[in-house]
């Protein structure tokens, strides 16, 4: 089946709608949203979660499933109204001119079926190919996404590829017969930063070499900045400002843009003299939005009458092309003025050591075959190697690294949820490392909490908010009545900035953000010292990410509490943290104060991870590092420097040191520690990453 | 007197069925009225299949209840036998019916001349009061011991899970076979059986309120204490019986509960719970897995009230929906026990027996054999129902 | 994966080590002896004389011993009697005793005598099982494809039309134990007041010669029961794999509506429901004792319903291996079959 051919845009959604429909009410997922898609041109889709980027997606390959209807406005492709199609022609569009990729790459794939045959599918339904046509385009394809050894990839399943790996096939699989337009729906989200820059970049040059159209979905305005050449944001179901990335970063005409980057760790922002500022409440949810802006309750700039009283219509900002704003005071307001800083504070000085960790050993004993276990063979997977810092009173330190590398592990052993294998943990120096929680006394477990990562996760669903803060006093034996712990618990939620009559509610009636924070009351309910936190923001939309992290700062102030925070954002890493340990299947390889890590010299894991994280600002060079291939597996780590399989400066290194030894941990100026062979005449040679260029 | 014709039959049972009709709509009705905050029960009003089958399951519960407790609903005594009237097909008139007498045999008489329409309602009482309670104490030993096995893991969990799998191996017959007979019920086995199960359900109730509680003594000790009380004498009145093997402190032993009965009981109880041990093992395995039980770990709450507090009020969705679905299958259970013959006396009017009784003229008079076979399939299904209807609406949102 | 097999075969003797205890232990309880005694003997035989009866048999020795006797590693008993006859274990009818061996139990592969069927306990289940066997053959060549196709039409489209009314027919044959959806195809198509008369309510003659005439009824009955439950794990796999993100990965690809289910939903939904068929068979065996009583076909279920009610240890100690033996057998075979089914699980 040949292509159509046609000169115009790619795709035109013009005012589309889209709604669906439960038995309790109609939810409209989609109001009148318009863009376009010239050929070549890459066009980028940001907004929170639920504003209705998948639905666009979705709508565009009339794929909304049996309660989804396109309730108004049109969708051409290529000149033709898919809309009208039948189900046929759509056939022949799918996969063939319009191809998609999720953000679950192992979901996307069918797991009983070899790579090669999914991949061979395509051309030889759409072109009518035969097999071995078909085979032989598969590899090319294989090549040109870069994976090793096509042939033996194309015998696999995909359990058996990792996960860079398997959204590489999906690629693949989408570019196989070429199409005109690519939708990229969250591609590199479940990806580690590293390899989610790989897979960009990747994404870029193939997008180039093809000639293909892409629409790229995404809640990375970072991402977004790297990948494309126009930019959609999108509120709450509508588009409210669109443009060019350039106009739009940096002359941003709707208040929601201007609300989510300033709301949003860029470099420069600090949190004593540069807070982030949180965009007040909630996203609105679909069928609860205020009449006239959506954006309305939660505007700075509402005007009572203006904003709230009939639908705004998307304006054309005057001196531009193809730049328009979804609101009625454009003009009136002042885009420029900065930020208002209402609040600054003075840094804290970091007071006595608190938690010393010594040379802590953590190694797990797995079977090594996880079906029919216990039959036999052990593999010891050292999960924590030599671990050793200390952390102060009001000190934040970030333990930074991707996954796998022992970040999750080092907290439970903390925790006493595990006991170390070797070394120790000191608490006001009293060594807890071998003493699980069972065997800890209330004051030491009420001392060391914890923040979870998932939201949706770290509350019991069938117990109310207040129930779960009270069992939390309970058990830290804090007051001696039932009144004095439901005071303490109220209290407790005006702490993190709840009102009081949550105390009765149920998990499932709060949003993400708002059970994150009980979640944070829970952890110091017991007057904690030391607070670990798991990626605490990392599962929240952007705009409600600040306000928590203001939070844990503002309480952090207030009780002097020592914060552990873990996370592989090095964004927010760079803007909360004083000291910043950077962690690599398992080793610490590099450890120093915020500036130090930031700044050359680096240790080359580190550079690569700086360079790997999208940053959301125009003005920003970044040298551009590529790292080869996935992160190792903890079970077979290589041997050496567990890095010596993606390290760049590897060949600076004399004979084979990297490959046979580990590196010593070298301390610096300013105890500043990195674990590299490198000698510090190359260490000094690096050059900073990340760039403010000069205007 | 003539004999009735079948829409004059129907007119009858209609009419007998009266009370159960009245409490069927009253309960709708109160129900539909609240069902906005009566939680997953008023949930299942948004679903037709659940609605339809939770009517069924209640239609015989008002009717059992009724015709058990207060006599109504059967026209004639279900064990009584009347002369002239054997084999006789529905609608027959009542020979020599007196006054006060119900005048027809609505459903026909069976081989021993009793009737059919009122042995079945008679029949339900039984069903609808061992079903739930065995089905509750499978769960009751299948929650005691699987939440632990799948939390902890290990050697624990591969001890229980083995002697889960030994008896999942033995084919239930063979089973009911081998325990339920007089022989055993001599050596008292089964009542040893029941000293044990019984046990679980105090077990399991010391564990719920000392995790909870343990950190305010005073308030545990009340609770325990009048608790362990009342459970403590059920559960001795329970599995004393005079005259047999266990007989102790028969000063507060209540009641006797029929040696068959408990037989039947047990042995229900024995083939359920290990399928409930699996399930629950295996809710236990995912849930732990959450940060909120993790969050309950960090904050050194001790293993029972993880288990009891955190993991098990999370895992009830899906329980809820099995116990349904077990009480279907302990009804077929109980009616295979007495399709064989096994436990309950021979002349007791359970659907399992009567079914047996009716087979052996089936191919000229069906209908004795017909009727309980309809009973218990309408309330096993409507007993599917609801749990499909459950399934679906705890599924929503 | 030899090792797991081995594993697998270690777990599956040791549990049959157990099982057979346990029956052994409960059919040697001294009450069913008693029974067994005077149904043997006479009914009207005095507590002593059933004593001496158990006594010169064998049955009042220590249970390990008896239990060790039957297994064939613990010498069989020669005991003089009370009444002067010297009777042993293994002594055979036409042998001298002096010759007779002095072990006789499984291992020696003597599994024993009936004392309800006067013959060999092995040649009993054999004759039995074989009868089953074509029974289940027959339940399952029809149970099975049915089921899946069932589930697989309900499962392909969710909530559709199709959907609603096969899966309230499964739910409704899993509401119908065996006695009760024998009993309604005896009336209905064999009745002799007002059936319809087209097959037969017995099976006796199907032991011989089995034709749809007197077979039909007895298999769809077993068949029905365990139907509904395998097309509702098979509707339940499919529907779940439907919504998979792979499939709608098909989807935009192009693949049209049929493909999609052979080739991308089919492998990947019978997973579950395929080792739901292996488990059914301890259920299947459930089926066959109801519907082999109530269509008196005498296979192998009847034999079980014969030996347990005329405590007849040996040949239950044989019927309880058997059945215990297939149950462990399935087991294995079905997670054997789930490795090969699911490429995600891999053994070496
Ligand atoms: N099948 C559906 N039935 C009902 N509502 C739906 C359905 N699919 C999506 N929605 C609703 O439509 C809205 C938009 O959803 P959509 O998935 O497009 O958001 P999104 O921007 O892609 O979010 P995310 O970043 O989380 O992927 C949400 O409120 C969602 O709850
Ligand atoms: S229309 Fe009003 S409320 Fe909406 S974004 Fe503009 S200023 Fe804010
Ligand atoms: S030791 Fe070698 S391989 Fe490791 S980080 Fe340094 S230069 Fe790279
Ligand atoms: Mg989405």
């Amino acid at each position: 089946m040949s292509k159509i051919s046609y000169d115009g845009p790619i795709l035109e959604i013009d005012q589309l709608s889209i709604s669906f429909f439960t038995r309790l009410r109609e939810i409209p997922a989609v109001m009148d949203f318009s863009v376009v898609v010239q050929p070549g041109e890459a066009v980028g889709l940001v907004g929170e979660s639920g504003c209705g980027k998948s639905t666009v997606a979705l709508g565009v390959m009339q794929d909304l499933g049996v309660n989804g209807h396109i309730v108004g406005g049109k969708i051409k492709f290529k000149g033709q109204d898919l809309g009208k199609m039948s189900a046929e022609q759509l056939r022949d569009i799918r996969g063939n001119e319009i191809a998609m990729i999720y953000q679950e790459p192992m979901a996307s794939l069918n797991p009983a079926m070899k790579v090669g045959k999914q991949l061979i599918e395509v051309p030889i339904i759409h072109e009518g190919v035969s097999e071995k046509e078909a085979l032989r385009r598969a590899k090319e394809v294989l090549i040109d996404v870069k994976l090793p050894d096509p042939e033996r990839i194309l015998q696999s399943y995909p359990h058996q590829l990792s996960g860079g790996q398997q959204q590489r096939i999906v690629i693949a699989m989408a570019l196989m017969s070429k199409p005109s337009l690519l939708i990229l729906d969250e591609p590199t989200t479940a990806l580690d930063v590293t390899v989610e820059a790989a897979v960009v970049d990747l994404v870029k040059d193939l997008g180039k070499k093809y000639g293909t159209s892409m629409l790229f979905i995404s809640h990375n305005l970072g991402l977004i900045l790297e990948t494309c050449d126009q930019i959609c944001v999108m509120y709450s179901g509508e588009a409210v400002e669109t443009g060019s990335i350039s106009d739009v970063f940096d002359k941003m005409q709707h208040p929601y843009t201007q609300a989510l980057f300033r709301s949003i760790p860029l470099p420069g922002a600090d949190k004593n003299s540069r807070p982030l500022v949180a965009i007040p409440g909630n996203f609105p949810l679909p069928h609860e939005r205020p009449s006239g802006c959506n954006f309305g309750p939660r505007c700075n700039y509402f005007k009572d009458g203006l904003c709230n009283t009939q639908a705004i219509p998307m304006n054309k900002i005057k001196g531009f092309e193809r730049h328009f704003s979804r609101c009625s005071r454009i003009d009136e307001i002042d885009w420029d003025t900065p930020i208002s800083n209402s609040s600054q504070f003075e840094s804290l000085p970091p007071g006595d050591v608190v938690l010393k960790i010594d040379n802590l050993k953590k190694y797990y004993e797995v079977a090594a075959n996880a079906l029919f276990g216990s039959s036999g063979t052990y593999k010891t997977v050292k999960a924590n190697e030599t671990l050793s810092f200390e952390a102060r009173e009001s000190e934040t330190l970030a333990i930074v690294g991707e996954s796998g590398c022992g970040k999750s592990t080092f907290a439970k052993v903390l925790m006493g949820l595990e006991t170390a294998t070797d070394g120790g943990i000191l608490l006001d120096n009293e060594n807890i490392g071998s003493t699980p929680i069972e065997a800890r006394d209330t004051q030491t477990v009420a001392d060391i909490q914890m923040v979870f990562q998932n939201p949706f996760d770290t509350l019991n669903p069938s117990m109310t908010v207040g129930r779960q803060i009270v069992r939390a006093l309970e058990v830290f034996k804090y007051g001696q009545s039932d009144d004095e712990r439901n005071d303490r618990m109220l209290q407790l939620l005006d702490l993190v900035k709840l009102p009081r009559a949550f105390a009765t509610r149920m998990p499932r009636q709060l949003s993400g953000g708002q059970k994150q924070r009980v979640g944070i009351a829970r952890a110091f309910a017991g007057g904690a010292r030391i607070v670990v936190a798991d990626e605490p923001v990392s599962a929240l939309d952007v705009s409600v990410q600040a306000a928590v992290t203001d939070l844990l700062m503002e309480i952090q102030r207030k009780e002097k509490t020592t914060l552990l925070f873990i996370s592989h954002d090095l964004s927010i890493v760079r803007y909360l943290s004083d000291r910043v340990m950077v962690m690599y299947l398992g080793h610490v390889v590099e450890l120093g104060t915020t500036d130090q890590v930031f700044s050359p010299p680096y240790h080359p894991y580190t550079e690569a991870l700086l360079s790997a994280v999208p940053i959301a600002d125009t003005s920003i060079e970044k040298k551009h590092i590529v790292l080869e291939g996935d992160i190792p597996s903890a079970m077979n780590p290589p041997s050496g420097c567990p890095f010596q399989t993606r390290c760049r400066w590897k060949k600076d290194v004399p004979g084979s040191l990297c490959e046979t030894e580990v590196p010593p941990i070298k301390t610096l100026d300013g105890g500043h520690q990195i674990k590299c062979h490198l000698v510090k005449s190359k260490l000094e040679k690096m050059e900073p990453v990340i760039k403010i260029a000069a205007e | 007197m003539d004999l009735l014709t079948w829409s004059d039959i129907i007119i009858q049972i209609v009419l007998r069925l009266g009370p159960v009709w009245v409490a069927l709509v009253i309960l709708f009705l109160v129900s539909f009225r609240f069902k906005r905050s009566l939680g997953l029960y008023g949930k299942l009003f948004d679903s037709t299949i659940g609605m339809i089958g939770f009517a069924i399951v209640m239609f015989w519960v008002f009717a059992g209840f009724f015709a058990g407790a207060l006599d109504w609903i059967t026209t004639h005594d279900p064990l009584a036998q009347f002369s002239g009237m054997k084999n006789k097909v529905p609608g027959t008139p009542l020979r020599g019916a007196e006054d006060g007498d119900f005048s027809h045999f609505l459903l026909g008489g069976d081989h021993l001349a009793r009737d059919v329409f009122s042995r079945m309602i008679a029949g339900s009482t039984i069903v609808i009061i061992i079903a739930p309670m065995a089905t509750l104490f499978a769960f009751m030993v299948g929650i005691t011991l699987g939440v632990p096995a799948g939390y902890y893991g290990g050697r624990l969990d591969t001890t229980i899970s083995f002697i889960a799998n030994l008896i999942l191996a033995f084919p239930v017959i063979l089973l009911f076979y081998l325990l339920v007979t007089p022989e055993i019920r001599l050596t008292g086995l089964p009542q040893y059986m029941a000293v044990v199960l019984f046990l679980f359900p105090l077990i399991f109730f010391t564990v719920l309120v000392n995790s909870r509680f343990h950190i305010v003594p005073t308030k545990r000790n009340a609770l325990l204490g009048i608790g362990l009380a009342v459970l403590g004498i059920l559960y001795i009145s329970l599995i004393n019986e005079a005259g047999s093997k266990i007989s102790f402190l028969s000063s507060i032993d209540l009641f006797d509960v029929d040696a068959g009965l408990l037989t039947v009981f047990v042995s229900v109880v024995f083939v359920n719970a290990p399928t409930v041990f699996r399930i629950v093992r295996g809710l236990t395995m995912d849930i732990k897995t959450r940060d909120y039980v993790a969050a309950a770990q960090t904050r050194g709450e001790g293993a029972w009230y993880i288990m009891l507090w955190e993991i098990l009020p999370n895992a009830r969705g899906p329980l809820i929906v099995d116990f349904c679905l077990r009480i279907g299958y302990t009804t077929i259970l109980l009616g295979t026990l007495g399709f064989f013959g096994l436990g309950l006396a021979p002349e007791d009017p359970n659907w399992g027996a009567t079914i047996n009784d009716g087979r052996k003229l089936l191919s000229i008079y069906p209908h004795p054999a017909l009727v309980p076979s309809i009973a218990l399939l309408s309330l096993v299904l409507g007993l599917n129902l609801l749990a499909d209807g459950l399934r679906e609406e705890s599924l929503k949102d | 994966m030899a090792l797991f097999i081995l594993r697998r075969i270690a777990i599956m003797l040791f549990t049959s080590l157990c099982l057979t205890f346990v029956v052994f232990f409960l059919t040697n309880l001294y009450p069913n002896l008693e029974k067994m005694a005077k149904t043997q003997g006479n009914f009207r035989m005095n507590d002593e004389a059933v004593l001496s009866f158990l006594e010169n048999r064998g049955y009042l020795l220590p249970l390990p011993v008896k239990y060790g006797e039957w297994l064939g590693v613990y010498p069989g008993y020669v005991i003089e009697g009370s009444d002067g006859e010297i009777r042993g274990r293994c002594f055979k009818s036409d042998q001298i005793p002096s010759e007779a061996p002095r072990y006789c139990g499984i291992l020696q592969g003597y599994w024993g005598y009936s004392t309800r069927f006067k013959s060999d306990v092995w040649g009993i289940v054999t004759t039995r099982l074989g009868l089953t066997g074509i029974l289940m053959f027959w339940v399952m060549a029809l149970m099975v494809p049915s089921a899946l196709i069932i589930g697989i039409l309900a499962g392909m489209r969710e909530g559709s039309r199709t959907d609603r009314s096969l899966s309230t027919f499964s739910i409704v044959t899993t509401a119908t134990p065996e006695y009760v959806s024998g009993v309604i195809l005896i009336a209905v198509f064999a009745s002799s007041a007002f059936g319809l008369k087209w097959f037969k309510g017995t099976a006796t003659a199907a032991m011989d010669n089995p034709n749809l005439e007197n077979f039909f009824l007895p298999v769809v009955t077993i068949a029905i029961y365990g139907m509904g439950y395998i097309a509702r794990m098979t509707r339940a796999s499919m529907a779940e794999v439907m919504t998979a993100q792979y499939i709608r990965t098909a989807r935009l690809k192009g693949v049209s509506f049929p493909n999609i289910v052979l080739k991308h939903a089919l492998r990947n939904a019978l997973i579950a429901p395929f080792t739901v068929i292996m488990l059914q068979f301890p259920w299947l065996l459930n089926g066959v004792v109801i519907v082999e009583t109530l269509f008196n076909y005498k296979g192998f279920g009847w034999a079980l319903v014969q030996a347990a009610g005329n405590n007849d240890i040996e040949l239950l100690l044989g019927v309880s291996v058997v059945s215990v033996f297939v149950v462990l057998v399935t087991q294995l075979i079905s997670d054997i079959g789930y490795v090969y089914l699911n490429p995600r699980i891999s053994v070496t």
